[in-house]
């Protein structure tokens, strides 16, 4: 609300002005939409067994003989319609990838924020902390999360459990880029005068950090977080094409592209095809947007 | 020591020999392979001074001799490593009592320097004003927080309709008056103003300053003023309290300092200020650098600067005298030598 009424006009203003960020922003809206609209606006459920006919399988793209028109982009080894998977595994790829990035954001916007403004031990420890798991791999620390988790849980609640797991796992990989942006600029914060003078009035620490600090630190973090959306959503991706991500009964794109790799030399390229062009325009244009978002607010560039 | 020869009113806040010490060692693992002790900056050491209720006490000095820290040791943001603050009779400086003294710290409030700095850039101008209200309760509803917000922002020159608006769309006069709006809004009855002017545009400065006059009269305020700008002293202030390097050199009426100084410090302000009557006096700038504070001069901080030092100022440190009402920590001024 506050960011609105602060950068609205500009912000519009250099939305307008970048081809860019109109054009990422209408395929983001588009992947977003058919994701979101997918039981709507799909051909098929790809999941509903009654929907699907084995005979059907293989069928190529529309324009490729000998198809059928009413599966676009051709069928799987099932019979499942290509462009209905696509926008049903779209939904687990956003759906994972934004909750994902809301928990890392949350994890690592309190951090920061303790972190920068309390200082002393707690500080010490959650940046050295931040900096062993900066040591690793983001990716390598998923697969950690996501494999103790199903050794550490029972088998048969594998499939329920999977994707807030998942969630999890690639949530944890990412809190550190916004505990050190938050404690960076809650460290320059503190020490400026408005924050002093909300402690000679009296305010409680708790009250400074959510009231005064925190609306300042979160223009870096709204940013991060855009981006870190795609990076999400890759990282989901991987982990679903390397077999530990989402359970198979509910395929991301990610598993999507893993099933159809397995036919890709037997010709049926098709099936591996769209799901992988569907996953890089919808990273691409979150990333390119978070980009857009980067420059507009960041009040140097302009 | 503290009182002696003073008269007046009683004293509404009373520092006694407040020192504040700053740890400025390098990291923990740096000094153990560096073989490096740990490195204290004295950025206070024993001051003690008086504030009499309804005054202006005005601190002045250059930069980095501890005037905002004295400010900010008094309105409790920073906790004294030494000596005593009271306030209305009342002990404010101890940890221990902090709870106790919170009623006593919400009737003093503080002006800030930076008016760029000062506002929280994301709030409107009315609940910065209104926090203080808020917080400490003095409102029962919405509707009388809105009008006392109100009749603040008119106390300092705005209009009501300018609390829907950010702080960026104000310049800095206006800013430091929503400052002033703010201190107010406690009804504080003791304001410590850390160069509110020195920011601002010397016309702006004079209206600034204005007001907090004006204000003062009509609320019955008691200021503590730190500044490095002799002329706004001249201007605002009953008593000034002059210092060097973490201590006090001179006490006096503002009258008598300017008038007669004593200390040779105060001395050396006073020649380098131009004067607008264009009288051909020679002005003396002001000679040597202020030394480093991690390691001050031996004897009387002053010595390396001063005109009339002897064998006993660069030995033994010159505490502050009174005589009559004017106070000076001078050896030279208590032999008489000048």
């Amino acid at each position: 609300m506050n960011l609105r009424a602060l950068w609205g006009h500009d912000v519009t203003y250099s939305f307008r002005r970048s081809p860019v960020a109109v054009g990422a922003a209408m395929m983001t809206v588009v992947c977003i939409g058919g994701a979101l609209l997918a039981p709507w606006l799909a051909p098929q459920n790809p999941f509903d067994p009654s929907a699907l006919d084995l005979n059907q399988a293989f069928m190529p793209p529309a324009w490729v003989a000998p198809a059928e028109a009413r599966y676009l982009l051709g069928t799987d080894d099932q019979g499942r319609d290509i462009l209905s998977t696509i926008m049903y595994g779209a939904r687990i790829s956003l759906g994972v990838g934004v909750a994902a990035v809301l928990f890392a954001l949350v994890l690592g916007v309190t951090l920061g924020l303790l972190s920068g403004y309390l200082g002393g031990r707690l500080d010490a420890f959650i940046m050295r902390v931040a900096d062993i798991q900066l040591s690793f791999p983001a990716i390598l620390i998923a697969l950690l999360v996501d494999g103790v988790a199903r050794v550490a849980l029972p088998a048969d609640s594998h499939g329920e459990i999977a994707i807030p797991v998942l969630i999890f796992a690639i949530g944890i990989s990412g809190w550190v880029q916004y505990a050190r942006t938050v404690r960076g600029s809650t460290l320059v914060e503190k020490n400026k005068e408005y924050v002093q003078a909300a402690r000679v009035i009296g305010r409680s620490p708790l009250a400074i950090m959510l009231r005064h600090v925190l609306p300042n630190v979160m223009g870096p973090v709204l940013v991060i977080g855009t981006i870190h959306i795609a990076t999400a959503i890759i990282t989901e991706a991987t982990l679903s094409f390397l077999g530990v991500g989402v359970p198979p009964t509910r395929p991301s794109l990610g598993t999507l592209i893993r099933i159809g790799n397995e036919f890709l030399l037997s010709g049926e390229w098709w099936i591996t095809l769209f799901p992988g062009i569907a996953l890089v325009t919808l990273v691409l244009s979150v990333n390119l947007l978070g980009d857009w978002l980067r420059d507009a607010l960041n009040p140097r560039l302009r | 020591m503290l009182s002696r020869g003073e008269q007046g009113p009683p004293p509404l806040l009373t520092l006694e020999d407040v020192g504040r010490a700053f740890d400025v060692s390098r990291p923990w693992l740096n000094r153990v392979i560096e073989g490096t002790p740990r490195q204290l900056l004295h950025a206070v050491d024993g001051v003690s001074f008086e504030v009499r209720k309804g005054e202006t006490f005005a601190l002045v000095g250059e930069s980095g001799c501890g005037k905002s820290t004295i400010a900010r040791l008094i309105v409790g943001l920073y906790a004294p490593s030494r000596g005593r603050i009271e306030f209305d009779g009342v002990r404010i400086s101890d940890p221990e009592t902090r709870v106790a003294t919170a009623k006593l710290r919400r009737r003093m409030q503080m002006i800030f320097q930076d008016p760029y700095a000062s506002l929280n850039p994301r709030w409107r101008v009315r609940d910065i004003v209104a926090e203080p209200i808020r917080v400490l309760g003095l409102a029962a509803d919405q509707a009388e927080i809105t009008s006392r917000v109100g009749v603040l922002l008119k106390q300092v020159g705005l209009a009501p309709e300018d609390g829907d608006k950010y702080p960026h769309e104000f310049s800095g006069g206006q800013r430091q008056r929503i400052s002033i709006a703010r201190a107010l809004s406690g009804s504080p009855d003791f304001l410590v103003c850390d160069e509110p002017t020195s920011a601002l545009d010397v016309s702006v400065q004079a209206q600034i300053l204005n007001l907090m006059t004006e204000l003062q009269s009509r609320l019955g305020l008691t200021y503590l003023f730190i500044s490095h700008n002799l002329a706004v002293v001249s201007h605002v202030a009953d008593r000034i309290g002059v210092m060097y390097l973490g201590r006090l050199v001179e006490i006096a009426d503002a009258e008598e300092l300017f008038a007669r100084p004593k200390h040779p410090y105060t001395r050396m302000l006073l020649d380098a200020v131009p004067d607008l009557e264009m009288s051909g006096r020679q002005r003396t700038p002001v000679a040597g650098e202020v030394p480093n504070p991690l390691s001050p001069p031996t004897g009387c901080a002053f010595h390396p600067r001063c005109p009339q030092a002897n064998e006993r100022c660069k030995t033994e440190r010159p505490n502050l005298i009174w005589r009559a009402e004017v106070a000076s920590a001078c050896h030279a001024v208590e032999e008489n030598r000048i």
